[in-house]
Formats: structure tokens, sequence, C-alpha cells
């Protein structure tokens, strides 16, 4: 089955003022149902931006949601954040966000 | 010169009943093919009738032999029980031989029995809490025949109830009082009983039932089942609530949300030394995942409203914990733990459905009529509560800080969350701007709408995005705002005033994980105490025994 076509991407970019430091990239979550994949890596220039594909088609707007407030908690610059989402629900993806964030913050 | 006044018209309807019964048995004890014909002699139509449905242990060979009396000679039975849980249970509303009903909780009946009160089948005088109900039992609602359930009996008729106990003692005590015939079907007849939980003069007539009460295992959840949602939660109410309140007594309502919590204590909650400063003493049926807790030396005692198929043997062999008889077996008693956990405890947790701006719950759905059972006595402040403890005093400061007159008059309030994810499944949002409760309430013409828990006795709500403390909120304003501010992506949430959600933010109002110093990469599975249902059993010893559905090894 080719999974593929069923997805939905999302993008959406924010300007950033938290310069984060060189650092190896972050993954967090495993692709499977109800669950997903975020993957922070250095970025060019000074925004953040947010690549979603995601399994659940017609969620644009809670994602540009969710993506806006882990942003307006960690407003970082030159980042960029991949996401693989199989239907997780907004409380997984920001629980994922966060962990993610930790982990460069540590 | 008026009539002489009569005074003892129930005694000699009793005497007319036994009397009638006499035909169908000389002793108390009846042969269980010869039940439908005491039933017919002993229940005269238009009676009230108990036939003891509980959470978990069923009288369901009486409730069979009720459905088959024929209706032409019993009819308009007035049914007043805590649980609708059988078939058969709403069996003697379509056969004709009852109308009435006085209830607390029809769980997985809901759905029928809203089909039957639409269709004029049923009239349902009201939808109770357990305490209530049984409160009305000596008042205006008391059985003229209880058909109740027990594990044993001698030959004597004594009766031994086994560890879920349940409702049984309420409904005996009110009719065996009030010249009321109570019949009890067990499932052996033995010379001696290990204990008596309800004395031989109290019950008319014992039949052995062909097969055991049926039983269910309401409060088993499997560890494997709770997500990494549920241990952010948790760590939220150990540290937000628990901690910070100082909670000693208290309830946990059904779910894998508070089960979560549970299995947190001995490891989240030992991190932050939170051993002997919480969750000391609980009004708690005795789920298998406090184990760990228990085991770890958190829980000083248990008082049970029913048992939990499985843990006979752990609670046998921890009777400083959970209470037992002299015999060894426990005894539990909903009535008297419905009491404690109304006025002796300082916290009630517990999952909803839904819930709206001012912070009303409940779990009422379209098409169902299904009670609420104990949740508004726990979820709920007990005013005539005296005592003081520092949750319940601390809590009252916050509410009453500011307040004049009798509204600020100092006294404590009871804690009560409501701890749900945003999004239940299927993306069904846990917060919506209007409770399905006000529709159900139109279709089935009931005086209110069923809610579960009033907004006005909801203290915190708790969900992934943080929690909000109502008791600090001064306007209605305020308190739709901090709603909404843990509402998370659902419209509701959404709808929020992003200005005054940071305000209450800035005021302790509203808590994020991150206020709290909540770690969200400590929110892994890994900081259950058991993982498996497994692992509950080793943490037992040995001793905790899963139903065969809950084994998988």
């Amino acid at each position: 089955m080719n999974m593929s076509a069923e997805l939905e991407s999302l993008t959406f970019e924010f300007p950033g003022t938290q310069v984060v430091a060189g650092f190896a990239p972050v993954l967090v979550g495993v692709v499977g149902s109800g669950n997903l994949e975020v993957l922070l890596e250095a970025g060019a220039g000074a925004s953040c931006r947010f690549d979603v594909q995601t399994s659940a088609r017609g969620f644009g707007t809670i994602w540009a949601a969710v993506c806006r407030d882990f942003h307006l908690r960690h407003p970082l610059a030159g980042v960029r954040v991949s996401i693989h989402d199989m239907g997780a629900t907004p409380a997984v993806v920001s629980l994922r966000l966060a962990q993610a964030a930790a982990e460069i913050a540590a | 010169m008026n009539a002489p006044l009569v005074w003892d018209t129930q005694r000699r309807s009793r005497a007319a009943r036994l009397e009638r019964a006499r035909r169908v048995t000389p002793g108390k004890q009846v042969e269980a093919g010869n039940i439908g014909a005491l039933l017919q002699a002993v229940i005269e139509s238009g009676d009230r009738v108990c036939l003891e449905g509980n959470n978990q242990k069923q009288a369901d060979f009486l409730a069979r032999a009720l459905t088959a009396l024929d209706p032409a000679a019993v009819h308009d039975l007035h049914m007043v029980q805590s649980v609708l849980a059988l078939p058969e249970h709403l069996d003697v509303f379509e056969n004709g031989i009852a109308s009435r009903l006085d209830f607390s909780f029809s769980g997985p009946q809901g759905a029928r029995l809203a089909q039957l009160v639409s269709g004029g089948r049923i009239a349902i005088g009201a939808i109770h809490t357990y305490l209530e109900l049984f409160a009305r039992y000596f008042v205006d609602l008391t059985p003229n025949v209880a058909l109740i359930c027990a594990q044993a009996a001698d030959r004597e008729g004594n009766l031994y109830t086994g560890a879920n106990t349940e409702d049984t003692p309420a409904i005996v005590e009110a009719t065996a009082f009030k010249s009321g015939i109570v019949i009890a079907q067990v499932n052996e007849i033995v010379d001696v009983l290990p204990r008596v939980d309800v004395p031989a003069g109290w019950v008319d007539f014992v039949v052995q039932s062909p097969k055991p009460h049926f039983i269910e295992p309401l409060f088993t959840r499997d560890p494997a089942q709770i997500s990494e949602i549920q241990v952010l939660m948790a760590m939220m109410a150990i540290k937000g609530i628990y901690a910070d309140y100082g909670v000693q007594r208290l309830n946990h309502g059904i779910g894998f949300d508070t089960a979560a919590i549970e299995l947190l204590l001995p490891t989240y909650g030992e991190s932050l030394g939170l051993r002997g400063k919480i969750c000391q003493h609980w009004a708690l049926n005795p789920h298998p995942a406090l184990i760990p807790a228990i085991e770890a030396g958190w829980v000083k005692s248990v008082h049970s409203f029913g048992s939990e198929l499985g843990m006979e043997a752990y609670i046998r062999a921890r009777p400083d914990v959970f209470f037992t008889g002299a015999d060894g077996s426990m005894r539990s008693n909903r009535a008297m733990c419905q009491a404690a956990g109304h006025y002796a405890c300082d916290l009630f947790i517990g999952s909803t459905l839904q819930i709206d701006l001012a912070a009303n719950s409940s779990t009422a759905t379209l098409g169902r009529i299904a009670g609420f059972g104990g949740a508004p006595n726990m979820g709920a402040d007990a005013r005539g509560r005296r005592h003081a403890s520092p949750a319940w005093l601390k809590a009252g400061q916050q509410a009453r800080a500011g307040l004049q007159g009798a509204r600020g008059t100092p006294r404590g309030q009871k804690l009560v969350v409501q701890m749900v994810e945003t999004f239940r499944e299927h993306m069904q949002p846990a917060f919506v701007e209007t409770l399905d409760a006000w529709t159900l309430a139109e279709q089935a013409r009931m005086p209110l709408p069923p809610i579960m828990i009033y907004g006005d006795d909801v203290t915190h709500i708790l969900t992934e995005e943080g929690i909000a403390n109502l008791l600090l909120c001064r306007s209605d304003e305020e308190r739709e705002q901090a709603v909404r501010g843990v509402a998370g992506y659902t419209a509701v949430g959404l709808g929020r005033d992003r200005a005054m959600v940071e305000n209450l933010r800035d005021r302790g109002v509203i808590q994020r994980p991150e206020d709290l110093g909540v770690d969200p990469r400590l929110a892994t599975r890994n900081l259950l105490a058991a993982r498996s249902m497994r692992d509950l059993v080793d943490a037992s010893g040995g001793l905790y025994a899963p139903p065969g559905r809950f084994r998988n090894w």
C-alpha cells in the first residue's frame, strides 16, 4: 500500500530569537499509530521552520496553532523541525516537541 | 367518632405474604425450581422491589426469576435499585412486570433505558447518587421486597457476603426493619460460615442459585494501556496538586488517568520525597494498580465500596491496609465508603467526558440515560463537614480570600479535580460550549440536566496543557478563561483570550508543566511502577491473581 499519496504536507516558519549553538540532531518519538517522530536539526537563516507530514488530513489549523505555541515558548532561531505524524493527538505532538526542546537545552 | 386507627398494616401484609409463601416452602430454604412460585406468593402488584444490582456482584438468578413472572398476576412494580447492569434489569419493564424506576447508574444498559423511557415503558422517578438512593430507602423508597445476593448461607439463613458486600447491608436494613420480605440467592449453603455479614433474623428466604452469581472486575486497568500523556498528567497531579495541598486522604475515580497516578507514587512521588506526606488514606476499591504503592509503604488504609476479582488473597495478606473480617476476607460496604469518601476525604479526582465553560462536568451523552453512581458524592464539597485538615483548610482559604460576610466566613473546601485529555479518542473534544446533558434533559423530559459534577464544586481542571485552579478565580469571566486556558486545541481552547490567560498564568491560576517544574522527558512509560499485568502480579509477590481476560502469559 502506498501511504505517501494520502499524506498531507504542511510548512510553517516563524522568525526566531533564541539562537542555539551548534547541536547534534535530536530525534524523539517513533512513527507509529497515534504517535509521531520529531527531528530537530540546525537549519539555515534565523527562523524556525516546521515541515509536517501527517497521515491525518484536514487538521492544518490545529497544526498551525500547535507549532505557533511551541515557538512562543521556545523561539528557536536557525532550527528546522521535521515531523512525521501518524495521527497523534495535539497532546502527544506538544509533548514530543517539548521533549525535543528539552534535549537541545540540556 | 373516627374509626379506630390501624397501626400495623405493613406487619399484617408481611404476615399474609409469609402465609402464602408457606404453600411453596415450609422453611427458609427454597428449592431453585420453586423460586418463581415464591416470588409470586410474596410480591404484590405495585410493590417497591429492590433487585440487588450492584456495581459488581449481581443477584442474577433472582433477576431471571422476576422477569419470568406472569404480568397478569404481578405488575406495576416500582424498582428501586442502585445499578441496572443486566439485561434482566430492563426486561422486567419490557415484560410488563414493572413500570416505575428509581436508580443510580445504568452503565451498559444506558442506551436501552433511554429507548424504553422514550417509548413510555418506564417512568423514572429520579436518578440518584448511591448514597442518596440508600438514604431514600429509609425515607420514602423503602422496599416491600428485597432480592439480594450473597456468597453463602448457613442452615439458619445467616449470610456471608464475601468480599463484595457492596449494597447488601443498606438494602437489608431498610427492608427487614420496615416489615419487608428479604430473599437471598447464595452460591452455596454450608454448615458453618466464615463470618456472618447479615444475621438470619433479617432474612426470610434463601435459595441456592444453580450457578454462582455474576461478578464483574470493573476496577482493573492494564498498565500496558497507559499512555505517556497520562503519565505527564499524573506527574502534574502529584506535584501540582497532591504535594501542593498535602493531600493525605482521597478517592480516585475509575480509569487509566488515575491508575497512572497510583503507579507513579512509588517512582515519581518517591523522587520528590513525598512518601508519608501524601496519599496515606484511601476510600477506594482495591485497585490492582495501587499494589506497587502499598508494597512501597505509601498506604496506611484503604476502605472499599466493593472488592475486585483477583485481589482476594492479596487483601487477606494485608489486613493492616484493608478492612477484613476475623475470618481474614475483605468486608466492603458501599454506603459506608460513600460516606467516608464524602466526609473524610480531602480530594476526589476523576475523569469525565465533557466539561463546559462554567466547569460543569458530565458523562451523559445523547441517547443514553446512564446516571453517575457515586461520583457526585465523591466530587462534591461536603457542606456538613466540620473537622479540619491542612488540604481542606488551604482550599477553603483560596476560595474565600477577600470575601466578606457569610461567603467570607472561614471554612474549608474539598478538592475536586477533573482530569481529562483535551481530546478523547476519535478527536472528540472534552471541552464543549454546551453539555449534551441539556439536550438529553429535553429528550427525556428531566427536570434538570444530568450534570455529574457541578462547576461550583470543581476546584481544579487538569489536562495535558496544565492545571487550572478555579478556587483562585474571582469572576465568571476569569473562570471561563481558566477553563479555556487548559482546553488545548479544542474549539473552546482556541477561543481563549490569550492576554487574559497569560495574566491568569502570572497569578498562578493556570500552571503549565514547565511552571510546575515537570520535566517532559520523564513523561514516558518507564516512569510507571508497573508496566503490565504481569508486573502487578510480581509486585504483589504472586498474591494478585488477575482474571483470565487480563492474562496474556
